[in-house]
């Protein structure tokens, strides 16, 4: 088996009296997309720019291409490309000169014509940056990032910010880049983001690793489907073996074994001869299971 | 690839970029003609005492205005530029690739540097065809040197200085509070005949009044040897140093938390 593209070993970070990482454990192989799912704050930004070589951190261990990044290696910098989020660039040259200029710092750069097809640019090449639309810039950032041709991609929240649209030929063109072969490490809190693009994801809360998988594996952890209906009189509920909560005037009840519960419920229902408006049977939503694992001690109590 | 082409390319997409922003390099030109055009009109024809005899204002106004333009085009821009392209992440996004750091400072630094000898050459052009100020051929090497010195050091200076900003919107303000006084004290704005000993004290100690002085020396009409101002060109060198040192040792690629 192949080294993994990036490793970290209780990774902890702090600035000042206030703990950002408290021992974070990645492994992030090549060719995958690999996604970091949290709420701002959680520690993401803080763990993708140790990873990146831009932090240095407290304790633990880190490999990235077999480099540790916070020794500034240039061969390690020759092989990464960083999509930050936000990043200036000289506002007074073309987007051509730019990534023309760029292109020259690495050993094997990509075709400068390559790069603004994938980035779909190629109608911008002659405009200063100064004239380009916010998404653009976006483009042009990761444009940058594409120059050489790296072996490993770190996208911090690519997407925010965007309208659907926007994301949505963003999230392509994240696609397109599996498709070319590189190891992607991107941060998100857009759960339809990580759900849509990511090999595999680990969801990051208060500077803790709480779960770690493929989007399918964490549904699987969790109980897979939710029975609501409207809040109705009468005590169906008494004597209830699961768990039932209410939420905004309706009850839920997260079950592994939707038949048995239904039946339960309705048969109880229907002898009462009480109505269950708006029954619905759904499959956990992947924000269910996000809102869950990252609700701090605060939110839970 | 060879880091010293990567260099001269930072060098030329800076300059590229300047041209690019005709106001900023209109008014960075302007700037010290402005300066010596109201100078010479309010004290230019008075006659003051010159190492060697007497002589009209002009002859000092041209040489300290080539000394501001080297504090100008030098310390004020890097320090202003350099904070904002902190703040903006510009220089965080170089420092994640391999171009090395010193490279791309090389590109800033010697971008200013030439807009810098541009300046001085339009300031000396300018005092020639109006107030008839000439640099004699005897005294050009030791002027060439006070100008290659002066626009080091204060280049040091600057990105020392930089490092030193919160953020950009305190760039400006620290560069001025800086530069300005000093500059009143050393015989740049207003000759100084009869200083205060304290204010004469400060010019001594800060090296605007040594790269004045240097650049002084080579337009005395009376100056008879080569115009080696040995001992200003040391202290300015020595500002410049100290500033390299700090600036070596205190660089940040990073916006502050």
């Amino acid at each position: 088996m192949t080294a993994p593209i990036i490793e970290a070993r209780g990774l902890r970070k702090s600035y000042g009296d206030f703990e950002a990482l408290k021992g974070i454990d990645l492994t992030v192989r090549a060719g995958e997309v690999f996604c970091l799912l949290g709420p701002n704050g959680a520690g993401k930004t803080t763990t993708v720019e140790i990873l990146e070589g831009h932090r240095d951190y407290d304790a633990g261990e880190v490999r990235v291409l077999g480099h540790d990044p916070q020794h500034h290696e240039r061969s390690l910098k020759a092989r990464i490309g960083i999509v930050l989020q936000s990043a200036g660039v000289e506002r007074f040259l073309t987007v051509e000169e730019v990534i023309e200029l760029f292109r020259r710092y690495y050993p094997h750069p990509r075709p400068l014509d390559e790069i603004l097809r994938i980035v779909g640019l190629e109608e911008k090449r002659e405009s200063l940056i100064r004239r380009l639309s916010g998404g653009q810039v976006r483009r042009l950032d990761l444009a940058l990032a594409l120059a050489g041709d790296p072996d490993l991609l770190f996208l911090d929240e690519p997407t925010s910010g965007f309208d659907p649209s926007a994301r949505r030929s963003a999230w392509e063109m994240i696609a397109g880049l599996r498709n070319l072969g590189k190891t992607i490490l991107l941060t998100t809190h857009y759960m339809d983001e990580a759900e849509r693009l990511s090999d595999r994801l680990a969801v990051i809360a208060d500077g803790r690793i709480v779960a770690e998988g493929t989007v399918a594996s964490l549904r699987e952890q969790q109980a897979a489907t939710v029975i609501s209906f409207r809040e109705a009189p009468g005590d169906i509920l008494d004597g209830f073996d699961g768990t039932a909560r209410v939420e905004d005037g309706r009850v839920m009840i997260e079950t592994d074994e939707p038949t048995r519960v239904l039946h339960q419920l309705t048969s109880r229902a229907a002898g009462a001869g009480v109505e269950l408006d708006e029954l619905r049977v759904a499959p956990v939503s992947l924000e269910d299971i996000y809102l869950k694992l990252t609700a701090t001690d605060e939110t839970s109590e | 690839m060879n880091d010293f082409v990567l260099a001269l390319r930072q060098v030329r997409y800076q300059n590229r970029s300047f041209w690019r922003n005709p106001t900023v390099a209109f008014f960075t030109f302007l700037l010290p003609l402005i300066f010596l055009v109201i100078l010479n009109a309010l004290l230019g024809n008075n006659i003051r005492q010159l190492p060697g005899g007497q002589a009209e204002l002009a002859y000092f106004y041209v040489p300290s205005m080539v000394a501001l333009s080297i504090i100008n085009a030098c310390y004020t821009s890097l320090v202003m530029t350099i904070s904002i392209a902190r703040d903006d992440g510009v220089l965080k996004r170089v420092r994640g690739t391999p171009l090395p750091g010193w490279a791309y400072l090389f590109g800033r630094i010697v971008h200013t540097t030439l807009i810098a000898l541009l300046l001085v050459a339009i300031v000396i052009a300018f005092g020639a065809i109006f107030y008839g100020v000439d640099l004699p051929a005897r005294t050009l090497p030791a002027f060439v040197l006070s100008v290659a010195v002066g626009a080091a050091a204060f280049s040091a200076l600057g990105v020392a200085l930089a490092s030193f900003t919160p953020n950009a919107e305190a760039a400006p303000a620290v560069a001025n509070a800086t530069v300005l006084p000093i500059l009143f004290v050393s015989d740049v704005f207003i000759r100084l005949d009869d200083p205060p000993r304290w204010l004469a004290v400060l010019g001594d100690i800060f090296p605007v009044k040594h790269l004045s002085e240097a650049c002084q020396a080579a337009f005395n009409p009376f100056q008879t040897g080569s115009g080696f101002e040995w001992l200003d060109l040391a202290i300015v060198a020595a500002w410049g140093l100290a500033g390299a040192v700090l600036a070596v040792r205190l660089f940040s690629w990073y916006p502050r938390d």
